[in-house]
């Protein structure tokens, strides 16, 4: 943080500041600390009508799964032999969100990518809540949730007395994904410990000076704490960082790993963690663009942090695209018969239209960010967010259903359709994601204040006029 | 798995597909498809749904007054005091004969604590010979029915027995000249002798023996060949060369597993040698048949146009047929000259819904042949006095019916009031009978129209016998006790004539009449009694034949032929309450929970029909509507409807599933109708078939190739090249970087091997598999959604032209392979692999994450998505097999090789080698037989040790014929098939 590169004014223009409006420090944690401080009817209306829309949705998601409990999984549309179809589709498809998350606060953190620090909390957040969207999928799509405790985790028990079977991936899949939850869930909190005191030394009622002095562990800004929190959050970056890539390919392994034409590839684990950033982005695009207009966060979340999103939109696209091909290469050169079928099968069989929709969504529109001014339209990217995410749910839905529902013996081959119940358990998991992460921006920073102020300081003596150079690193950043 | 390639088409044979809307690529089916999706209504929530039938059916049977299970009334000895050898929850084995339309069969019924569970074929019965049918599998789920009538019905109203008696007993009948009995056709020498009792009490009545699916027109070309009524008995295994003039003998012109077991003996190749001995099948028929599949040729022919074929072919052993263009021609020329080789080992059956002369013709040709006394005997089939039979007896009871000469009738079993030509209008006649009396299962169509309805007994329920038309008996045994209070027919033909006896006492009394004691008690045991009936030698009157084939109408050639067959579900609608039938899918359609209208793809196209478009079939005043179904192979300008269903008064199950093909059956065309015009309505009706449209053969953008799945060459390409078969497929060595986990050389191994070339396709596996594994049924809606739940299916691809393709019937049970790609992949290992090479399902371990049945690459696993026990009735729950656990919703299930079978097997051995020999013994071959296995009447599984080297599963699997299914996987499937041999006339056909 000590080193200052100065920057030509003249460059403003296309490198420009990443926090705008002129903020100072103070104004940073009153435009952040407000929000979460405002009482019940200074926070716009426009908010509370959005919680009632997405909370009805999860009442949905509720009322779903109970029925699904309460009548076994035939409620949904799986059949044999499409055994996963939604419920799968829906689980990897949410994982995929959860990863740019990690991505943001982890990998671009390490790569000292400043124009993270206005977008990582909420990213983070966002990930815990696709990962809890995803894990209802495996944990329902058995149609006996109750007897997931015993199969998901090695816990002792009584009625079998043995383990679960660590050759299969499903277990793989839970080690995977619980270890992602849990250092995730670590890093946003170690992230949140510095916000929560300036939140503490805010607050006037008691509680919640208590609950807020709770949880923010005691943080009083000393140099020391300073300097574990800076330890602790580089390491919790570095363990972070594997799992981005690890999660999504033990989900891959899902597939790769069985002997079904169209699963059993080895160029899954990195298409699928392409994938992921790809659909993790997008989904990050489409919450910031809704929460910079609901809470008018305009200053923080620009349209530089934008742009740079697009980009690895576009990069990822590209590989995901690059990965489609080579699949069909490949089912080509191997001369494998059934793996040739299934790729025609998915191309111009009965599931043609999920292909091509996945081609368009996945392949075509993301090039559309070669265009500067595309990549800098809010109206755009907002609709090429949702439609890239619609691209990546389809992706999914054609590498599991598609594969599933032709395979070997063509007698046994059949067709899946949802049922009412699969959509709506699917619309309801928007709603779970969508009430929690409304409710994470009313409550807690949505912005990392600390964060926001080592940028801003940093910006300060790049932006500044020559002449008027002040030493960085004395103003580090600390809550005000 | 790259390395894998399929030989190309030359080497993989011929092109299999599987129907035409795939091979079409229709856009009906892809409508269909956009119809059904999405679906807007939970099935659970489906007002027609199974579900809400069971609860009906549980309902109905709370209504109705528990009856509980109970033991035979008369008892041998008391259960409270206990009985030597007797253990509770025991398998306990007795024999006892089913019937079906006149056609007995012995069988052995496997009972616990005396409740009967499954039904097995009973070995020492020449008509079972240890096989049974899938109707006779089924059978046994009828007892437990909650639908079958339980009252004395009087007026429809409630009454009681002793009601009845009393009425009975104050009929004034006189001498019986307003006396009327009607029965199916009485083969029971008991129901004989009681039946003379009653003629001779009323000498003045007639007996009317009508059955809507029987042997009467066979009987009737007996009498027109020979100037006498005799039974013809084909004897299968002793023919080269047969040629079946539409006669099903393998599916639905049979109720027995005979004809199979004799026919398979000259399909199966145990040996090499046996190939020599392989038989030659020509079928000349309308609809695609199991023995038409079955055929090497087959011609399609108008059900009308048998007859001239025939005398064609009569003609042609004489004179040398002209030699002509087209198929016709060419089948013709060839068949001539293949019986003319075969000569005594030759042999022509006619079907039995042919008319007499196509029978007399056939009678004749196989006396031109000589084989009449070689591969075709006969014995008398006189019938006494004052009994009519067939139609012509029915045209007379209800002409007698309809002008008031009649005062009384007693309906013994059927049901005529749905199964009587339409034109006879059966339930009118019965409403001008004063007295009309109905003893039958069900209250069905006959019941609700006669005065009274008696309940009848199950045939498991109660003492009766039956005799095969070659004339061995055998006793029927009642395993239970009359659930309803049901009475037998034996029971109430013995009031009437005055003797009124429990059926133990009829039964007892007839035959220690004729044979001692220890013979009874012998036959008891055997479930066999006498040694059939002498055979006579007939001669053929050539010149009656001549002339009754000359006066013959010649069959209309316009409009379209109607022909009626026995449904392979529901039979002529004695099943149509049963579940298990209804879910079994036809043999050829795949079709369950229904019928259809089938017709050929070229009259689809020309009269542009679809799949499941609703037509109306009509010819004068008679007319149905019926859903279209496309079936390659059907004669063009015929529709073939089967027969059982649309019916009102079947039960739950079976009431309104299907169409009524009765409404256009008349006297005049009881099985061909011409004449008929089919129209659309407009309406569209959903099929629900277990096989989804796809094709075997690929997309021709791919090289079009085939699939190697079903695997046959003809016998002279394999006599080239005898691993022709293997070869079909180039299987990679596998190389592994794991050591080997199990040792698979020693201990018992359990292994499986199908032979393709005996397999009929008959369904008798598949439900002997539903009724030992307590599989349950799911109903049309969840069938439609892809969920049966069937542990052994049969894979029907047809081969070849769409219009007159061949086709293939493939058995696939779970392959129990030793790197079962199902295993590793479930996370609580639920399902693992035995020391023995089972592939293991642990029910209670499985939480049903359907991993495993997504990565088995024969999807011969099945999954319970709703809880498909939960709501059966109890009464229902009785037929489970208690020595199978029943596996609620949520959880994976699959064949397990009757693991259950295996262990019984292995405590037999135990305890049976101590008793003889002091130390345990081995299991040998044929101690562990499993339920498919055991009621295959074509005996096309065998199963067994593989480590033993004598076992015949051993030996079949050693043969060059024996590949696995999709083996390149590496997954070392241990069920293997046999390639089939096909014994082509190379006349016929060119290319293999």
């Amino acid at each position: 943080m000590s080193v200052v590169v100065r920057q030509d004014p003249q460059l403003l223009g296309v490198n420009p500041p990443l926090i705008q409006g002129g903020k100072d420090f103070r104004d940073v944690t009153n435009d952040i600390s407000s929000i979460t401080e405002a009482k019940v009817f200074e926070t716009p209306m426009k908010y509370w009508i959005a919680l009632a829309c997405t909370g009805s949705v999860l009442a949905l998601l509720g009322a779903m799964l109970a029925y699904l409990v309460a009548n076994g999984v035939g409620v949904w549309g799986n059949n044999r032999p499409v055994g996963w179809a939604w419920d799968i589709t829906n689980f990897v498809f949410w994982i995929g969100i959860g990863h740019a998350g990690t991505l943001i606060s982890a990998i671009l953190f390490l790569f000292r990518q400043k124009w993270r620090t206005s977008i990582n909390r909420s990213a983070e957040a966002m990930t815990l809540f696709a990962v809890m969207c995803a894990g209802i999928f495996p944990l329902f799509h058995t149609g006996r949730p109750w007897r997931a405790a015993y199969w998901l985790f090695p816990i002792p028990n009584t009625d079998l007395n043995m383990w679960q079977n660590f050759r299969s991936p499903l277990i793989w899949d839970v080690f995977a994904v619980s270890t992602y939850l849990t250092i995730s869930a670590l890093f946003w909190f170690t992230g949140l410990v510095p916000d929560l005191a300036t939140l503490r030394d805010r607050a006037t009622g008691k509680v919640k000076q208590v609950v807020l002095g709770f949880f923010a562990l005691g943080w009083r800004g000393s140099a020391k704490h300073w300097r574990n929190y800076e330890a602790g959050y580089m390491i919790l970056a570095g363990l972070s960082t594997p799992l981005v890539l690890s999660v999504h390919s033990v989900v891959s392994f899902d597939f790769a790993t069985s002997v079904i034409p169209g699963w059993h590839t080895t160029i899954f684990p990195p298409y699928f963690v392409a994938g992921a950033v790809f659909s993790g982005f997008a989904m990050v695009m489409t919450l910031l663009i809704i929460c910079r207009y609901l809470l008018n966060l305009d200053n923080y979340i620009t349209i530089k942090h934008l742009e740079n999103m697009n980009k690895i939109i576009l990069v990822t696209g590209s590989i995901v695209g690059y990965a489609y091909c080579t699949e069909f290469f490949i089912a080509w050169y191997s001369g494998n018969p059934y793996e040739r079928f299934t790729f025609f099968n998915r191309a111009f069989g009965p599931y043609w239209w999920a292909y091509w929709m996945m081609m368009t969504c996945n392949v075509i529109s993301p090039q559309f960010y070669w265009s500067k001014t595309l990549r800098r339209s809010i109206p755009f990217m907002f609709v090429m967010s949702i439609v890239v995410n619609i691209g990546m749910w389809f992706e999914r839905f054609v590498i599991i259903a598609t594969s599933l529902h032709r395979d070997f013996l063509p007698s046994s081959w059949g067709y899946f359709r949802p049922t009412w119940v699969d959509i709506s358990t699917f619309i309801g998991t928007f709603g779970l994601f969508l009430t929690m992460f409304l409710l994470f921006a009313r409550f807690l920073p949505m912005i990392a204040m600390s964060e926001v102020k080592g940028v801003l300081a940093h910006e300060k003596h790049a932006f500044a006029a020559p002449g008027t150079n002040q030493e960085s690193h004395e103003e580090a950043p600390k809550h005000a | 798995m790259s390395l894998v390639q399929i030989s190309p088409a030359s080497k993989t044979g011929p092109k299999y597909w599987r129907s035409l809307d795939q091979a079409a690529n229709a856009p009906e089916f892809r409508q269909w498809v956009e119809r059904e999706f999405p679906s807007t209504a939970a099935e659970m929530l489906d007002g027609n749904s199974r579900r809400t039938i069971l609860k009906l059916m549980a309902a109905s049977f709370g209504m109705a007054g528990l009856v509980a299970c109970s033991r035979p009334e008369i008892r041998f000895a008391p259960q409270a005091r206990g009985q030597e050898d007797y253990v509770p929850g025991q398998a306990y084995n007795y024999t006892t004969a089913i019937v079906i339309n006149g056609q007995a069969t012995g069988l052995v019924i496997k009972t616990y604590d005396g409740r009967p569970v499954k039904v097995e074929g009973n070995p020492d019965h020449p008509a079972s010979q240890g096989a049974a049918t899938a109707l006779m599998q089924a059978s046994v789920l009828d007892i437990y029915d909650p639908d079958r009538s339980k009252l004395v019905m009087n007026a429809q109203k409630e009454s009681n027995w002793e009601a009845f008696s009393a009425a009975a007993a104050g009929l004034n009948l006189g001498d019986g000249a307003g006396l009327r009995i009607l029965s199916e056709a009485v083969v029971s020498p008991t129901l004989e002798s009681l039946r003379g009792q009653l003629l001779a009490k009323y000498p003045a009545a007639r007996w009317v023996e009508f059955d809507s699916v029987s042997r009467e027109n066979e009987r009737q070309g007996t009498m027109l060949a020979f100037g006498q009524a005799l039974n013809v008995h084909p004897q299968y295994d002793k023919a080269r060369v047969v040629l079946s003039l539409d006669q099903d003998f393998l599916g639905l012109d049979t109720a027995s597993p005979q004809a199979t077991k004799l026919f398979s003996k000259r399909r199966r190749v145990e040996a090499e040698e046996d190939i020599e001995r392989l038989s030659r099948l020509y079928v000349v028929e309308s609809q695609f048949s199991l023995t038409g599949a079955n055929a090497e040729h087959r011609l399609r022919a108008k059900g009308g146009e048998v007859r001239q074929f025939a005398a064609d072919l009569l003609a042609g052993l004489t004179a040398e047929p002209a030699a002509g263009e087209g198929k016709r021609a060419q089948f013709l020329a060839a068949v001539v000259k293949d019986l003319k080789a075969a000569g005594k080992e030759a042999l022509v059956v006619a079907g039995h819904r042919q008319p007499a002369v196509v029978h007399a013709l056939a009678h004749q040709i196989n006396q031109a042949l000589g084989a009449n006394g070689s591969t075709v005997t006969f014995t008398s089939a006189a019938r006494p006095d004052r009994v009519d039979a067939g139609i012509e007896g029915l045209k007379t009871l209800t002409a007698a019916m309809s002008a008031g000469q009649v005062n009384a009738i007693i309906i013994v079993g059927g049901n005529p009031a749905y199964t009587a030509p339409a034109d006879l209008d059966f339930a009118a006649a019965l409403s001008k009978v004063a007295t009309s009396i109905h003893l039958g299962m069900h209250v069905n169509e006959t019941a609700t129209a006669a005065k009274w309805h008696l309940p009848e007994a199950h045939y498991l329920e109660a003492w009766g016998d039956a005799r095969t038309s070659a004339g061995v008996s055998a006793i029927q045994q009642p395993m239970i006790d009359p659930l309803y209070g049901g009475k037998s027919a034996i029971e109430l033909i013995a009031q009437l004539a005055g003797t009124p006896e429990k059926g133990y006492a009829l039964v007892k009394k007839f035959w220690t009449a004729q044979v001692s004691e220890a013979a009874w008690r012998k036959a008891l045991n055997d479930g066999i009694i006498g040694s059939g009936a002498a055979t006579v030698s007939p001669t053929v009157n050539a010149g009656a034949i001549a002339s009754a084939a000359a006066a013959a109408p010649a069959s209309a050639a316009n409009g379209v032929e109607v022909a009626f067959v026995p449904s392979s579900a529901a039979w002529d609608g004695k099943y149509t309450n049963n579940a298990w039938m209804q879910e079994t899918p036809d043999s050829m359609t795949k079709l369950v929970w229904g019928n259809a209208a089938l017709v050929s793809p070229k009259m689809a196209r020309d009269q542009q029909l679809a799949n499941g478009d609703m037509v109306t079939l009509a010819q004068g005043k008679y007319k149905v509507d019926a859903a279209v179904m496309i079936q390659p192979g059907q004669a063009d300008g015929t529709v073939t409807l089967s027969m059982g269903y649309g019916r009102t008064r079947a039960g739950s199950v079976g009431n309104e599933v299907g169409f009524n093909a009765n409404l256009i059956r008349t006297s005049d065309n009881f099985w061909y109708a011409p004449g008929f015009t089919v129209s659309k309505t407009g309406g569209t009706h959903v099929h629900a078939t277990t096989q989804e449209h796809g094709t075997m053969v690929e997309p021709a953008e791919l090289g079009g190739n085939t699939r190697p799945v079903f695997r046959e060459t003809s016998i002279e390409e394999y006599r080239k090249e005898p691993k022709i078969i293997k070869e079909m497929v180039e299987v990679p060595e596998l190389v592994s970087i794991h050591p080997a986990v199990a040792d698979y050389t020693t201990g018992y191994q359990w292994g499986m091997a199908i032979d393709l070339g005996a397999c009929t396709g008959c369904n008798a596996c598949v439900v002997a598999c539903q009724a030992e594994n307590n599989t349950p049924v799911v109903g049309k809606d969840q069938v439609l959604r892809g969920r049966e739940m069937h542990w052994l299916r049969i894979d029907r691809y047809y081969v070849g032209d769409e219009e007159d393709p061949r086709a293939v019937e493939q058995p696939i049970p779970c392959m129990q392979c030793e790197n079962a790609p199902c295993e590793y992949v479930c996370p609580v290992a639920a399902t693992t692999h035995s020391p023995e090479g089972l592939n293991d399902m642990a029910y209670n371990r499985c939480v049903g994450t359907r991993y495993c049945a997504n990565n088995c690459p024969y999807k011969v696993r099945h999954f319970n998505f709703l809880n498909f026990h939960k709501e059966m009735p109890d009464i229902m729950a009785m037929v489970h097999n208690p020595e199978v656990t029943v596996r609620m919703r949520g959880i994976m299930e699959k064949c397990t090789y009757c693991v259950q079978r295996i262990q019984n097997a292995k405590i037999t051995v135990k305890a049976d080698g101590r008793q003889k020999e002091g130390t345990p013994r081995e299991i040998k071959d044929g101690d562990v037989v499993t339920a498919c296995q055991q009621t295959c009447p074509a005996d096309a599984i065998a199963f067994g040790n593989i480590n033993d080297p004598i076992s015949r599963v051993a030996k079949l699997k050693k043969q060059e014929r024996n590949y696995g299914l999709l083996e390149e996987l590496q997954v070392r499937p241990r069920t293997t098939y046999l390639g089939r041999l096909r014994n082509v006339n190379p006349e016929l056909e060119k290319e293999a």
